[in-house]
């Protein structure tokens, strides 16, 4: 028997790495006044206490900067965590920012990721995310169990669902949507301004659709696409569906 | 080991304690040693549907807090010595049911016995989870009605990511789909979703269709799970549900008058 773990040939591993994509809020700041911030965020919190109990946050300085007002993120950074959110990363600090962020263990997050607003309403009971895989680190997420109500999913880039998105469901992608199955949720692509991102499925019952911010609601959809293979693209700022 | 079954819907009054109740009577006629627990705490009525109210002494949130021990708490069953119950509390809050406590309990059942059937509370909140925590097979009881296929819907989404399979990446939670209460006539007068609009709906795995019967009010009544009463409909929907559960081949019913109705819809020949 050996005792040195390291000689032992064929021990299983211990660990792996995964790669998920996970939807977390962001906190964007625009006021340098703790006070105000800590007055408005409980105000929020207040919509939704549940959703946001430890909730992980990203908080967002970039706005402080393009403006030039100083800001002490190691101060707001307390203001969050008293009001029981965790922050787990910070984005768009200059860099004495970052790095006193840092220095409490706060990782630094690049700017291109996610900014929709997260209405605080509509996912008061949030259902936990399915597990996503990121193919090739934020090119396309892949999913392939079905979406379900309460169910919210954001992808950096592409999002692929081989399966189907139940009605009160939001999928969101900064790239191009695909479902193949029936989508009955809001599905919205190009979500960072991305007039170029399409949305394909297989059969469209969707109670919402966007590009880039142009959206129809499930009223204005024509019925005699449902159960066939379409996409869904702009053309001068119109959404266009149609068969392929 | 044991096989745990959770009877959830996220909707209440769909049927899940008529549900639990049956289909534990069902495996344990069958000759398999079963369990049924009431996760209900607060609301108990589980005893009252398998006539076994008077001989509650100790219950399941006494077996967690230790002041009795599972075979003080379990109730033999007067009809089916297969099969034991375990009471919920009545005048217990429900945060007496730890995730710790409760999984030590279905730990111990579990060397003993070869099903133990979990009758969910409504809503998402702590007992539900923790009655599905555990599981290895769903049974989502659903009416046919918008909203409670919509509250199914939402269940099958915490059931695929909040459960013990989910957190240790073991194989999925089975998930089957029941649906109750069903009204082939109200459904004809387009009153309630048919069979095939709540499966495309859900995509699910159909173990059995249940009638309203009026023979599910007449057992409570009368304390006897209706899958005894053999001779009602929707006993006999628990017994194929069972048996289709226990891997059997038996053909739908209790859908249509008409018989070929089902097999246009499923592609049966
Ligand atoms: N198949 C059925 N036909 C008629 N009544 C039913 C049927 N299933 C359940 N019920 C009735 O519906 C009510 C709720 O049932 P129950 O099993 O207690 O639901 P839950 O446990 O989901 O709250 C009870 O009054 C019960 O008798
Ligand atoms: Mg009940």
């Amino acid at each position: 028997m050996s005792k040195d773990a390291q000689k032992t040939p064929y021990s299983p591993p211990a660990l792996e790495f995964k790669s998920s994509t996970f939807s977390v809020p962001v906190l964007v700041i625009s006021s340098n006044d703790l006070i105000i911030i800590q007055q408005q965020l409980e105000a929020k919190i207040k919509l939704a206490p549940e959703f946001f109990k430890n909730s992980p946050l990203v908080l967002d300085v970039q706005e402080l900067n393009k403006q030039n007002i100083e800001a002490d993120v190691v101060a707001i950074l307390e203001v969050v965590r008293k009001l029981g959110l965790l922050p787990i990363g910070i984005r768009g600090g200059n860099p004495e920012q970052n790095e006193k962020a840092l220095g409490l263990g706060i990782p630094l997050h690049s700017i291109h990721t996610s900014t929709t607003t997260v209405d605080a309403k509509k996912t008061a009971t949030p259902t936990p995310e399915p597990e996503t895989k990121d193919l090739l680190q934020t090119g396309t997420t892949l999913i392939t169990q079905p979406i379900r109500s309460g169910q919210r999913i954001y992808a950096a880039g592409d999002l692929i669902i081989v399966s189907q998105v139940s009605a009160g469901t939001e999928i969101l992608a900064e790239g191009n949507i695909h479902v193949y199955g029936t989508l009955r949720g809001r599905a919205l692509a190009g979500v960072q301004g991305n007039t170029e991102a399409r949305i394909f499925c297989s059969d469209l019952q969707a109670e919402l659709i966007s590009i880039a911010g142009n959206y129809k609601i499930s009223e204005d959809l024509n019925q005699e696409v449902r159960g066939k293979l379409i996409q869904i693209y702009l053309e001068n700022r119109a959404l266009v569906i149609k068969e392929i | 080991m044991a096989r745990i079954i959770v009877v959830t819907s996220g909707k209440g009054g769909v049927g899940k304690t008529t549900t639990s109740a049956a289909i534990a009577m069902g495996l344990a006629k069958r000759g398999h040693k079963t369990a049924v627990i009431d996760f209900d705490v607060g609301l108990r009525n589980l005893d009252l549907i398998m006539g076994c109210e008077r001989r509650v002494v100790y219950d399941f949130i006494n077996v967690i807090n230790g002041e009795a021990s599972l075979n003080q708490a379990l109730i033999k069953d007067k009809n089916c010595p297969q099969l034991h119950i375990l009471a919920a509390s009545q005048t217990r809050d429900k945060d007496a049911l730890s995730q710790e406590g409760v999984g030590k309990v279905l730990e111990d059942l579990s060397k003993d016995f070869k099903y133990i059937v979990c009758d969910s509370p409504a809503g998402i909140e702590r007992g539900a989870h923790l009655a599905m925590y555990f599981a290895d097979d769903a049974f989502v009881v659903t009416n046919p009605e918008v909203s409670s296929v919509r509250d199914s819907d939402r269940m099958l989404g915490i059931l695929s990511s909040k459960s013990r399979r989910a957190e240790e990446n073991k194989e999925p939670i089975k998930e089957y789909l029941l649906l109750t209460r069903y009204s082939p006539e109200r459904v004809k007068l387009g009153e309630m979703l048919s069979v095939d609009d709540v499966q495309e709906i859900l995509s699910l795995h159909l173990l059995g269709v249940i009638p309203e019967s009026k023979s599910v009010l007449n057992a409570s009544n009368s304390g006897m799970p209706v899958i005894l009463d053999e001779k009602s409909d929707a006993g006999q929907a628990y017994a194929d549900i069972v048996a289709r559960y226990l891997g059997e081949n038996k053909p739908h019913r209790f859908i249509e008058d008409k018989k070929g109705f089902f097999g246009k819809l499923f592609g049966g020949k």
